[in-house]
């Protein structure tokens, strides 16, 4: 039973990953708008806004306080793009033919999640690429960095499942595009472009608790020293609990007969 | 399978009712499919037969009604049917951004085929539907036709037992159209129990050997072709005389004939087979009438399809 789901779900990610690769257009939008957002911020704004960090600094400064607000943004694109794969995948007549099938239901959308974190591995990969040629460097051991990679890729589960349910409700391709648009302007209100102790007090106490914040502020700590035990299990507790809604709601809303 | 062999029906089905918020699209329909027919489901579009279709293949649930599928209750075990039927949507279930050979691949995996099988049943199938020359392309450059056997192939994979086909050759040219109707014959001769819609009646006529008219969602009428066309009346006989004289001995002669003296043409009842023309070919010849012209006119299901749809209407 459970070995029937494995050999299923491997189908679907085979099929994820060989749409990934026909169609490399889609992705080289998703890592597209992450690295405009870094360049336009760390050289347009960097300057005045690396100034107005605690302990000021520039624009030097303000590309290493920006990076773990991009990286989490470039998780928050491709998940866009999963919405858009998933929203597709309705429309063609093949997800009528799996659920035709003795095929598990969490199988296909299984597949579009372990696809879209191996699509968000390579694009967060081109994003700190891109950001160490900038000048960005680490200053932590492998541990903390690995701890890094560890709460990207459950934030990267969470906001992919969520994605996954807003194709799966969405009635066409271009809702499914719109509706995880909040996901990626997240970062902003919150501790990922500046510190939330600038923001106004409503806005502050919305960017205090909002789970891409915690999130930030871990990896911020891990990459670059001073990381708060709080924030990576504020930041995990978010993941887990996201991930655990939206995969019931996901499957709720595949598996529920349509029409 | 054992299942299908020990029970009289490959689909039976009692009192299925499906609505649409106010629009009832099924009102009690009954079905009883023999294993290893051809049953064809006819009507005009908006009849019903695509959500019969969708209810049958497990993708949606009736409001009331039981549905039996190689006798296992589909409300119950809506997962082990799955298992032993296989269908073909009215719009093609393929996967574009991957080549046909990798379509196959994928409905090959997901029924949990061993390698060499896969690569074997792919092949088979890629020749059967003759997509060997376009194995290695995707599939969105497919034409239609191409796309609808690749569908058909898709659909084949694991050998299912009971197949459902909605609107198989709609959309499709006549030759692409002939091909898929020698694989279903070859498919029903294999032993696979095939449902189909149509809205075409000679499709209908060539297919099934047991065909339900669907008609407002209710079945108004069902049989073999013949026994349907029979409903509307048997054949008949046209003559064509050469003059008024001619015309009136042979009415005269003939009971039940209906002269058109404009035309000097008779129309004789009951003349629908060899031995009914045979007699009246004796008949005029000890009249001494002579014949320009016969015509055998035999109802088909067109007239079968009118009559049925506007007694409805009337009723």
């Amino acid at each position: 039973m459970s070995t029937a789901v494995l050999t299923d779900s491997t189908t679907m990610l085979r099929r994820t990953l060989l749409h990934i690769k026909r169609y490399p257009s889609l992705t080289l939008i998703l890592v597209g708008m992450p690295l405009i957002f870094l360049l336009l911020f760390v050289y347009v704004f960097g300057e005045t806004l690396g100034t107005g960090l605690p302990g000021g600094g520039g624009r030097a400064a303000y590309l290493d306080f920006v990076v773990p607000g991009i990286l989490v943004m470039a998780v928050a694109s491709v998940a866009t793009g999963t919405a858009v794969s998933v929203a597709l995948d309705q429309q063609e007549g093949i997800v009528d033919r799996f659920r035709t099938m003795p095929v598990a239901r969490s199988a296909l959308l299984t597949g579009h999640v372990l696809g879209a974190v191996v699509q968000t591995a390579a694009v967060v990969t081109v994003v700190l690429g891109v950001s160490l040629a900038l000048g960005f460097r680490t200053t932590t051991g492998p541990w903390d960095l690995l701890g890094a990679a560890g709460i990207l890729l459950a934030i990267t589960v969470a906001a992919t499942w969520i994605c996954v349910g807003l194709g799966l409700v969405s009635d066409s391709v271009e809702t499914a595009s719109n509706a995880p648009m909040p996901l990626v302007l997240l970062p902003f209100l919150g501790s990922g472009f500046v510190p939330t102790e600038s923001m106004p007090t409503a806005l502050r106490w919305f960017a205090d608790y909002q789970p891409f914040t915690p999130t930030m502020d871990a990896v911020r700590g891990l990459m670059l020293g001073g990381v708060r035990t709080e924030d990576v299990l504020l930041s995990l507790a978010w993941s887990v609990a996201l991930t655990i809604v939206a995969a019931a709601w996901s499957v709720r809303a595949y598996s529920r007969p349509r029409g | 399978m054992t299942i299908a062999s020990t029970t009289t029906h490959a689909v039976r089905v009692r009192d299925l009712r499906k609505s649409f918020g106010d629009h009832h699209v099924l009102r009690g329909v009954d079905l009883d499919i023999a294993p290893g027919s051809v049953f064809a489901l006819l009507g005009p579009n908006g009849a019903g037969k695509t959500t019969i279709v969708r209810i049958l293949s497990t993708l949606s649930a009736p409001d009331s009604g039981t549905v039996e599928v190689a006798g296992l209750d589909l409300a119950r075990d809506a997962r082990t049917v799955r298992r032993t039927i296989s269908t073909t949507g009215q719009f093609s279930a393929v996967d574009g951004l991957l080549t046909g050979r990798e379509n196959l691949d994928l409905v090959g995996r997901l029924h949990h085929l061993s390698t060499p099988e896969r690569s074997a049943r792919t092949d088979e199938l890629l020749e059967t539907f003759d997509l060997v020359g376009a194995a290695d392309r995707r599939t969105s450059t497919y034409s239609g036709g191409m796309r609808r056997r690749l569908d058909l192939a898709m659909s084949l994979v694991a050998r299912p037992s009971v197949l459902f086909l909605d609107e198989p050759t709609t959309g499709l040219d006549p030759t692409s159209r002939h091909a898929l109707w020698d694989v279903v014959r070859g498919l029903a001769d294999d032993g696979t129990t095939v449902v189909l819609t149509t809205q075409y009646l000679d499709e209908a006529d060539r297919l099934a050997d047991h065909i339900a008219v669907l008609h407002d969602g209710r079945i108004v009428a069902e049989g073999t072709s013949r026994e349907l066309t029979s409903q509307v009346g048997d054949g008949h006989a046209e003559l064509q005389l050469p003059d008024a004289a001619a015309l009136a001995r042979a009415a005269t002669a003939l009971p039940g004939s209906e002269p058109d003296a404009t035309a000097n043409r008779l129309r004789v009842p009951h003349v629908d087979d060899v031995a009914s023309l045979r007699s009246l070919l004796a008949r005029l010849e000890e009249l001494d009438v002579e014949v320009d012209d016969l015509r055998l006119q035999r109802p088909d299901l067109d007239d079968v399809f009118r009559l049925l749809t506007q007694t409805k209407e009337s009723a």
